[in-house]
């Protein structure tokens, strides 16, 4: 066995890899925060309620329907997503005039709608969701054992997030969504229906937090807190990035999900809140975030 | 009276008569807990109704107090008032340095900021010995006032919290109504302005941040007298998600909102616990009404009808 650091290699890969996962998760749902705040102006306090939604729908689609995993890729967040358009169309399209904060707490009421419902139905325990066949087992990468299904997920939440990226900075419709982020009224009087731009972005950041809560599905129980459990540490990501960058949300949340798996293995009380140390150093030196803008 | 109009006069006697009568007729320990959590609703109702700051992570100062003055009664068998001063002084101190980080920000980032730090507390609580982990510190006793009153008797805690509340709610008014108040609310209408006049706006934010932390924190340490305990779930951003629920159903930026909201809320809890995650549900779903439909709270809408500020 190789040491590296006084570490055993393996462990220091392993361990590299659960931070990928993780940053995987965070890319995925600052980038939906992101895209969601820079068209609405809310933080969707609900994000975490939707990803655990998206690892929900998975679940009854495969127990209830016997629909499987790869199906319901893409069926969760088109659920999940058609979810978020009736939100966007019934509620939250109704505070666009005021206040920001009155958007946070909304959605933050929607969370624990959401969240106590589950509750009620499944209990608070986890359910397991089985990795699929094609995914199950480990490959020998010469330096480790690599699970299958981690590396597929950090390879499917990179094409993802990349996407997304594609979509929003080199297509036309990505043009059209960020000029309608700087200036809506100029959008609209060249004959853009704005607000439909809004409900589809909404649904559209929604879906991608249902496709993130599939990915976790296998990874991590199936429960209605899995999505509190991640969203905080995601707000502060979020605040590290600055909201300004798709590209900066993208490479803020891999980074400190590596940051935080490197944390585990060389001081492993600190793992939980380092991302938070990150937050006050980030705050001190450069408050409006690594890739904002300026206010 | 204290600054307050004749309407508040009249509201704040009617508060004091209720005080003096209600624990003869209704449980005192749920009482308390009334009152604890109504003041911890007036100290976050100064940020946001009077600075226009919302903190998500108020839950951070309460919980210290909590942790703090339950572990010194314990261990040391100090007298109560000064177990309750720590807690208090415990949230100012953590609210300094947090404030000092979070006032970097305003609007929706101050909110997502004092959330993320609040976290950070919360897994030093679970990860520090000090506090007992999961268990939290149990079996705190009461101990005496001044070596003279016992408050292990319901009713000898039940005046002590009392004239606790009474006192913060008080100190928030005064704060208020004082010259530094002024200023307050004219940073919360507009800070460009308020700079230009050449007021230190980031002073009087943190100064604002860490008073309002203090009374958190006396309000959590009073909180652990009265049950004995301080747990993960007084730091937990459930509870600083409570407390903002409190303030809005009540009215924010107005004087007694914080109080009925928290009266409210606190009985419904109370009547709902047998149900489980039903009171999850309730509370999101009052949430949403409340932003919806109800933007000015109870206080607010009564003021509003009897053309009052309440």
């Amino acid at each position: 066995m190789f040491m590296i650091f006084g570490i055993p290699g393996p462990l220091l890969f392993g361990q590299l890899l659960l931070g990928l996962i993780n940053g995987a998760f965070y890319a995925m749902l600052s980038l939906g925060l992101a895209v969601i705040f820079g068209m609405l102006n809310i933080i969707n306090f609900a994000h975490g309620a939707l990803f655990m939604m998206g690892a929900f729908v998975s679940w009854m689609l495969l127990n209830y329907a016997g629909i499987g995993y790869f199906p319901s890729l893409i069926l969760a967040p088109l659920i999940v997503g058609i979810f978020g358009l009736l939100l966007e169309k019934t509620i939250i399209s109704r505070l666009y005039k005021l206040d920001h904060l009155y958007g946070l707490l909304l959605t933050f009421g929607l969370a624990l709608v959401i969240e106590g419902l589950f509750r009620n139905a499944y209990g608070s325990s986890g359910m397991p969701y089985r990795i699929p066949a094609v995914l199950q087992g480990a490959t020998n990468l010469g330096f480790m054992f690599m699970p299958n299904y981690r590396g597929w997920v950090v390879l499917a939440a990179l094409v993802v997030c990349l996407s997304t990226w594609a979509i929003i900075e080199k297509t036309s419709l990505g043009a059209t969504l960020r000029a309608a982020t700087e200036n809506a009224p100029m959008v609209q009087a060249f004959g853009v229906d704005v607000p439909r731009l809004i409900t589809l972005t909404y649904a559209g950041g929604v879906a991608l937090a249902a496709f993130a809560g599939v990915l976790a599905a296998p990874i991590y129980s199936v429960n209605p807190n899995m999505g509190t459990n991640f969203i905080n540490t995601v707000f502060a990501v979020v605040v590290i990035g600055g909201m300004g960058s798709i590209m900066g949300s993208i490479v803020t949340g891999f980074a400190l999900g590596v940051i935080e798996g490197l944390t585990k293995v060389f001081y492993p009380q600190a793992s939980a809140t380092v991302v938070f140390l990150v937050m006050v150093i980030v705050l001190l030196t450069r408050p409006r975030g690594l890739f904002g803008k300026a206010a | 009276m204290f600054g307050f109009s004749r309407a508040q006069s009249i509201a704040f006697l009617v508060m004091i008569a209720l005080i003096v009568i209600c624990p003869y007729v209704l449980y005192p320990v749920f009482l308390m807990r009334i009152l604890c959590m109504a003041l911890f609703a007036c100290a976050f109702n100064l940020m946001i109704g009077y600075v226009g700051l919302l903190s998500f992570g108020h839950a951070a100062f309460f919980g210290m107090g909590s942790y703090i003055a339950a572990w010194t009664m314990k261990h040391w068998h100090i007298d109560a008032v000064v177990a309750i001063a720590l807690g208090g002084l415990t949230g100012a101190a953590l609210g300094l340095v947090l404030g000092y980080l979070a006032i970097r920000r305003s609007g929706i980032y101050f909110a997502m900021i004092t959330l993320a730090l609040a976290q950070m507390v919360y897994f030093f609580c679970l990860e520090a010995p000090f506090t007992g982990g999961e268990d939290g510190i149990q079996q705190v006793p009461r101990g005496n006032l001044f070596g003279i009153f016992d408050l292990s008797n319901d009713m000898t805690m039940y005046w002590v919290v009392a004239i606790i509340f009474i006192l913060g709610f008080l100190m928030v008014h005064r704060i208020i109504h004082s010259p530094f108040g002024q200023v307050l609310k004219g940073i919360r209408e507009n800070e460009p302005r308020a700079i230009s006049l050449g007021y230190r706006t980031d002073d009087y934010k943190l100064i604002a941040f860490v008073l309002s932390c203090l009374i958190a924190g006396v309000a959590g340490g009073t909180k652990a007298l009265v049950f004995g305990i301080a747990t993960l779930t007084d730091v937990h951003y459930a509870t600083s998600g409570e407390v903002v629920l409190m303030t809005l159903l009540g009215g924010l930026g107005t004087v007694f909102g914080p109080i009925m909201g928290a009266t409210v809320l606190v009985s419904m809890e109370n009547y709902l616990a047998q149900f489980g995650a039903w009171v999850t549900v309730t509370q999101g779903v009052i949430f949403m009404v409340c932003v919806l439909a109800f933007r000015r709270g109870i206080i607010g809408e009564i003021g509003g009808y009897l053309r009052l500020a309440l």
